[in-house]
């Protein structure tokens, strides 16, 4: 009985994620015909896989050509509110009618915008039509200030929901009784896990309590978030450089305001090397200061990034290796690379979520560590005699 | 062109990088198999900041 559910479930994941790369497969076969087949298909799918990877104002699951040689999109629209020269305003993105080329103008509150490769620029007073220079940048209309909801404001929204469900029902359930039940019983040893395997061993037995609501929450944020760009949605939330401009600098400021006495003096002045030394070090610990948050920034988001483009890839199969192995032949291999490089991704967007976690609790313990001689402490809280003292004590 | 000759030379070290770390690791496991679970921790910690080099190159040389 036990084994039989689990292979439904292992099935149910498979054909779930067989589902994800055939609807992809699907958005792409069509991508060729658009136009009238006289596209290069190379560049269609770069631009396929690079709309994918950035953010965007609609929320577009598949298009399609239908019988009438229309081209329909499939989706539903988000908001698009901006900050205009005549303030705030807002409009559903399905005025713009999926164009993101600068021909469709939306008139709004006295303004009229354009939407410029998911940029909303407005368009100065007069303006009929966007007019670019030779570097492609629109010479009479210019940015707004732009806070719509776009697809992965949208992402994050929802993983924010989730989690605050999924956290809120297990918080209330320890007030009952000391064992969760339902899906609390998967989220409990992770959490279990983030503390003794991630904030114990590298905070410290003292100070680690303080940080561990920013540890859990950036690690079920990343994790859910990298599960969520999984699924044939289409999300890539952690994928977006400003996502992870963001967490890291959460952790950056976490760990200036953390650090102790000891932290800066190592900074400005490393004790027990020569003078010279010291100066030397200065500059180099300050950069050490800022290449800490930038390499976790960079990590997650060329992980992330690095991922989608595999998958996208070999989606493209279908495509790209249709004139040699026929139309099945073709799809089967896309399909079967898709989900091993799926289930890779599965292992890495767990990955990513721990070395994020983890890391921030390194830097933030190294922020808080207490570098000279100190002491343990017994039942009584009397000091224990360590090595030192004992030696200090014999000299 | 330059900068995919870049891109070469950062994957052929970030791999001898990596293939170093992972090695040495299945010798320390070997040797003391019970310390298994801490050498796999720090292993995935030199990992990652290795790969955060590797990307943050690859991404400044684009």
């Amino acid at each position: 009985m036990k084994i039989s559910s689990l292979r439904i479930h292992f099935l149910a994941v498979i054909s779930f994620l067989l589902i994800g790369s055939f609807a992809s497969a699907q958005e792409h076969d069509v991508a060729e015909h658009h136009g009238g087949g006289a596209v290069d298909t190379q560049e269609e799918i770069t631009e396929y896989t690079n709309h994918h990877l950035k953010d965007a104002h609609d929320f577009h699951l598949f298009s399609y050509t239908d019988a009438a040689g229309e081209r329909q999109h499939v989706g539903f629209s988000l908001p698009v509110i901006v900050w205009s020269s005549n303030g705030l305003v807002s409009f559903m993105s399905s005025e713009f009618h999926h164009d993101t080329d600068g021909e469709v103008i939306v008139e709004a509150n006295g303004s009229r915008f354009v939407n410029l490769h998911e940029h909303i620029y407005e368009l100065e007073e007069g303006a009929e039509a966007v007019v670019m220079d030779e570097e492609h940048h629109p010479i009479n209309a210019h940015k707004v200030f732009d806070i719509s909801i776009t697809k992965s404001v949208f992402g994050i929204i929802l993983v924010g929901l989730l989690l605050l469900f999924w956290f809120g029902s297990l918080g209330r359930q320890y007030k009952k009784k000391n064992i969760p039940t339902g899906f609390g019983r998967a989220l409990e040893p992770l959490v279990i896990y983030v503390r003794d395997e991630i904030a114990r061993p590298n905070i410290g037995e003292f100070k680690y309590k303080k940080y561990m609501s920013f540890l859990l929450t950036v690690f079920f944020f990343i994790w859910v978030s990298n599960l969520l760009g999984m699924t044939p949605f289409g999300f890539n939330i952690t994928g977006q450089i400003a996502v992870t401009v963001c967490l890291a600098l959460f952790t950056f400021v976490i760990v200036q305001f953390s650090g102790n006495k000891d932290y800066w003096k190592h900074i400005f002045w490393m004790p027990d090397v020569p003078v010279i030394m010291k100066i030397i070090l200065i500059p180099i610990e300050l950069l050490g200061i800022l290449t800490k948050p930038f390499s976790l920034l960079i990590r997650l988001f060329a992980n992330i990034t690095a991922g989608h483009v595999v998958v996208m890839g070999l989606i493209a199969l279908t495509i790209t290796l249709r004139e040699q192995f026929g139309a099945v032949g073709s799809t089967g291999l896309s399909l079967v690379l898709t989900l091993f490089i799926s289930l890779i991704e599965i292992l890495v967007a767990f990955l990513q979520a721990f070395i994020f976690t983890m890391l921030s609790a390194l830097f933030i313990g190294m922020a808080v560590a207490e570098h000279d001689h100190h002491h343990e402490h017994d039942a009584e809280g009397h000091e224990i005699d360590d090595v030192e003292d004992v030696r200090e004590s014999f000299v | 062109m330059y900068n995919l000759i870049g891109a070469g030379l950062i994957v052929i070290g970030g791999g001898i990088g990596l293939g170093q770390i992972g090695g040495k690791a299945m010798e320390g496991i070997a040797r003391q198999p019970e310390a298994a679970g801490k050498i796999q921790t720090a292993m995935i910690i030199i990992g990652a900041l290795l790969e955060g080099l590797a990307f943050g190159a690859l991404i400044l040389g684009k």
